[in-house]
């Protein structure tokens, strides 16, 4: 049995099902001062920058205000983007910062995100059952999207943050623990941990012949 | 290998990350564990699931007032 690699390691020279081709022409432009560069930039990411601010908020309006700040962080600081990372990566990472900060001030001793957090041992799953083949098919767009913004939700702020920028924007394992300051090794307990919780969620909604 | 050693693996077994022969005696548990083999697989599908979930489009007040932000900062910028 063999299983593809869901997310590449390393994530510079593209695949990407996010960043388009034309990304580092619509960058290299918005840096010489075309401003409706940007503007294509922002259309581009606005939806995906508000789910992240959203899902690591949790408040709508904290979530407003950290894409808004992120987008305009971003085009102030478009001069001293290199390049050398993807500008996606770049923007997420600005995101992440705003949307940390909101979190922080709106519930504040809760989230250190690099305090060492008692991860303890991963435990094997009790409640396993058979999804079929594509059990997200079950329900309409609407219906899903809000399963999955509710079960993150659920999670603890520092597993729900990895696992966004790792599974959902397509982060490498390294990049997360940068944006994070976190070190590689918490970066994959927490990932494993996130997985394995939202997969005991969505067992709920996916198991066979139990729609609910 | 037992049950416990294949969930903590899971992650980098799922990611690609393992070296062959790691890899190769997880897949021989997998064979005959069927529990393991519904673990891996749903855990798989919670990932894909996520990650091919495409984001709702932007509520229409929140775009507006995003919009006019950037009006503002970009239409002073450059000239
Ligand atoms: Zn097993």
């Amino acid at each position: 049995m063999h299983t593809p690699k869901l997310n590449p390691a390393h994530t510079h020279p593209l695949p990407s099902r996010i960043v388009k081709d034309d990304e580092s022409t619509l960058v290299a432009a918005a840096q010489a001062g075309d401003v409706r560069a940007f503007e294509t930039l922002v259309n581009r990411y606005e939806r995906r920058i508000f789910r992240l601010t959203h899902n690591i908020t949790q408040n709508r309006e904290d979530a407003e205000d950290a894409m808004q700040e992120a987008f305009l962080k971003a085009f102030e600081h478009l001069g001293g983007f290199q390049g050398t990372s993807r500008f996606y990566t770049w923007l997420v990472r600005i995101a992440v910062n705003q949307a940390l900060m909101k979190l922080r001030k709106r519930r504040p001793g809760i989230v250190s995100l690099d305090e060492e957090i008692e991860t303890g041992e991963a435990t094997v799953p009790r409640d396993v059952e058979d999804w079929g083949p594509s059990p997200e098919q079950r329900y309409q767009q609407s219906e899903l999207a809000d399963i999955l913004a509710h079960v993150v939700g659920d999670l603890d702020p520092l597993f729900r943050v990895v696992f966004q920028l790792r599974d959902i924007e397509e982060l490498s394992t390294e990049e997360t623990a940068e944006v994070l300051g976190l070190s590689v090794p918490a970066v994959k307990s927490r990932l494993l941990r996130a997985r394995l919780r939202l997969r005991e969620s969505l067992n709920r909604y996916f198991r066979r012949g139990e729609p609910s | 290998m037992k049950c416990k050693s294949i969930v903590i693996e899971l992650a980098d077994y799922l990611d690609g990350a393992l070296d062959s022969s790691l890899r190769a005696s997880i897949e021989q548990h997998l064979e005959k564990c069927s529990d393991c083999r519904l673990v891996v697989d749903t855990t798989k599908k919670t990932i894909q699931i996520f990650c091919n979930s495409e984001p709702a489009p932007l509520p229409a007040d929140i775009r507006q007032r995003l919009h006019d932000a950037l009006e503002k900062r970009l239409g002073g910028a450059g000239t």
